[in-house]
């Protein structure tokens, strides 16, 4: 690689930092601006409804509210990049640790959900594009249109309603059976992970027929999303003159659809999974809430309810910093993998 | 001659239908080449490119082709199914594209697509197909071919783009070869070296060569036999030698648009073009021996 380039590359990477350093900045001032905001008082919070004027002042002089704003919000941008984003005042823990331990179960809901969205929707477009007005093709297209219209509570309440109180083939809302929980020790926090650690093969199972109803729901938004992106790439790439070259050499015909023209299309697809992946991690607080599944989205939605404002802030900037990390990851993917930008 | 003509087209029709009405690409077009240089020439539109590709049978699906007969080395290609013709492709029939800017896999290196147009083929090692592309992409008169092969499609220049594509195609040693404008982006030297490679494969291999072109001197001085084509029809076919003395209106016209080194510096005249030749009526003048 020549020095040009080189520095062509970091100054790229120095532009993204800046740009995602900036963006996090706005996002913990609006955080820190909507906790000044809310008709909830903190200090109350604190020290409950009965305690004395002399009591509360102290208090809010202990919580450094009796500051002017501009240095209320640098000693809070202080104690969020130092990782201390306050104390729950639901689970009595500090919110950091809150997150961590319940966020492994959206991440493992999520992430299974992306694979079967991707693993199903990107064939079933490719498909679609090559047969394209075929019977293949408008199914996909209904199936797609579902996956648009049907609200995921609603879906997700018809397969509980179905698959488990009528029928039975699958367990019920939670990660595990009543009776399974606590007993694998946390690791990575992924149940599947965890329990095949610790060879607990029929936790493992049931975690896993646990999974499967959720995971599917989200699976099936993510297919609706990547087959219609995936067919509308292949059409696109399809018409190119290097396919008819890949044919002119008489490369199998299967090779020019999944090899030259999928492969051109992998590049923006990196993109489209980024963005439903983020879109299921944001879709969590629906569905987790219809699963009682204790991850990121439950935890948000519990504290909410209960007006617990450090939680509430702390997710949002946690969901956030995911986001932003999502889009660097699929810019910095799109650059190794595109040799138009390298 | 008598042997089978490596390839007759006869009365090829190619139509494309359109909102607007059907385009009619290509319209009764007829001939016969044997292990020569066949020059086919006319202006933007005429059909040159898609009678290449009709022989391929690569037009897309909506096209409509029909011909009497199209026959490759005596067997009819009509009734080809596409596994016969992916047999066909490439290691009989192969086609320089026109224009290697788009004509190349962009997210693959030039490397790569050459190995695979060998090894499509012919059962080697990637080893052996990575040294035969890099004695191709030497042949095509490519300096340092090991630092090309790694390149990517957008990291080389038109005319080197032009020479990696007639190296895969010629790679899998075709006995016929369309060229789709292969010399357009090259310079002077460069298109000599390109000329001399082709000319080389023609008359020392016996490979056939359609040679498709804008230039009419370039076909006039490089080809066996011209096909000038204009609105989709064959306004004749002449031994190249005798092209400028041709008599038909239409060669005429075009070979008076050309500029004169040492001419008079009035006007080019503009091209006339009558509507008599787009009827049927009009008929094809073959004045070339075969
Ligand atoms: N895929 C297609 N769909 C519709 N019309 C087409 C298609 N390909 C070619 N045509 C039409 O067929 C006609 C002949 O095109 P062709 O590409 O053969 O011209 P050409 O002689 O190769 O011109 P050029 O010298 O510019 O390459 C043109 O009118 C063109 O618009
Ligand atoms: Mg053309």
């Amino acid at each position: 690689m020549s020095k040009e380039r080189l520095l062509n590359h970091l100054y790229a990477l120095g532009r993204l930092l800046a740009v995602v350093l900036t963006t996090f900045l706005g996002l913990l001032l609006v955080t820190f601006l909507i906790g000044r905001v809310v008709p909830i008082d903190p200090v109350l919070a604190v020290v409950g409804d009965k305690a004395s004027p002399e009591v509360y002042e102290r208090a809010r002089i202990a919580m450094g509210l009796h500051l002017p704003l501009w240095k209320q919000f640098f000693i809070y941008l202080q104690n969020v990049l130092s990782g201390n984003l306050g104390t729950s005042v639901l689970t009595a823990r500090p919110v950091l640790e809150d997150i961590l331990r319940v966020f492994p179960a959206t991440i493992e809901l999520a992430v299974t959900g992306t694979f079967l969205g991707v693993i199903i929707g990107v064939p079933l477009g490719v498909l679609s594009a090559v047969y394209r007005g075929s019977i293949i093709d408008h199914i996909t297209r209904v199936i797609g249109l579902f996956g648009y219209s049907l609200p995921i509570f609603w879906l997700g309440l018809m397969g509980l309603m179905i698959l488990y109180a009528n029928l039975d083939l699958l367990p019920g809302p939670g990660r595990v059976d009543m009776f399974y929980e606590d007993i694998v020790t946390p690791v990575t926090g992924l149940m599947l992970v965890d329990s095949l650690l610790a060879k607990e093969y029929d936790i493992f199972k049931n975690a896993l027929s646990h999974l499967i109803l959720p995971a599917s729901l989200l699976g099936y938004y993510s297919m609706a999303y990547l087959s219609r992106m995936t067919r509308s790439f292949m059409i696109e790439q399809l018409r190119q003159e290097y396919i008819i070259t890949a044919r002119v050499k008489g490369v199998a015909e299967w090779k020019v659809v999944w090899g030259h023209a999928l492969g051109n299309c992998a590049i923006p697809l990196i993109t489209v999974i980024a963005l439903s992946f983020g879109g299921l991690l944001e879709g969590s607080v629906l569905t987790e809430t219809v699963f009682a599944w204790p991850g990121l989205g439950l935890y948000l939605t519990n504290s909410l309810l209960n007006a617990d404002m450090n939680s509430v802030l702390g997710s949002t900037i946690v969901v956030g910093a995911i986001f932003l990390s999502i889009n660097l990851f699929s810019d910095f993917l799109y650059k190794v993998m595109d040799p138009r930008a390298r | 001659m008598t042997q089978i003509p490596l390839l007759t087209v006869e009365n090829l029709n190619v139509t494309f239908p359109s909102p607007k009405g059907d385009v009619q690409a290509v319209r009764q077009v007829s001939f016969s080449m044997s292990n020569e240089k066949l020059g086919i020439v006319g202006e933007s539109g005429s059909g040159k490119s898609v009678t290449g590709r009709s022989v391929l049978k690569l037009l897309p699906s909506y096209a409509d082709v029909a011909a009497d007969r199209m026959e490759f080395k005596g067997q009819d290609l009509r009734n080809r199914s596409e596994k016969e013709m992916r047999q066909i492709r490439g290691e009989e029939i192969s086609m320089v594209m026109q224009d290697p800017k788009y004509s190349l896999n962009p997210v693959r290196t030039v490397g790569r697509q050459i190995d695979e147009a060998y090894c499509t083929h012919r059962k080697v090692s990637r080893k052996e197909a990575k040294e035969r592309t890099l004695e191709m992409l030497d042949a095509v008169k490519i300096r340092n071919p090991k630092r090309v092969y790694n390149l990517y499609p957008h990291e080389v220049s038109g005319g080197m783009g032009q020479r990696i594509m007639i190296a895969m195609m010629l790679i899998p040693e075709p006995s016929l070869m369309i060229a789709d404008e292969p010399t357009s982006a090259l310079d002077v030297t460069v298109q000599m070296q390109v000329l001399a490679i082709l000319d080389d494969l023609v008359t020392q291999r016996g490979m056939g060569l359609i040679f498709i072109s804008h230039d009419l001197e370039l076909v006039a001085s490089f080809c066996d036999r011209v096909i000038i084509m204009y609105g989709g029809r064959v306004m004749e076919i002449c031994e190249a030698r005798n092209l400028k003395a041709s008599s038909h209106p239409y060669t005429r016209g075009l070979l008076n648009c050309l500029p004169k080194i040492n001419g008079s510096d009035e006007y080019l005249p503009i091209l006339e073009r009558d509507e008599a030749w787009h009827s049927d009526q009009f008929s094809v003048s073959d004045r070339s021996a075969q």
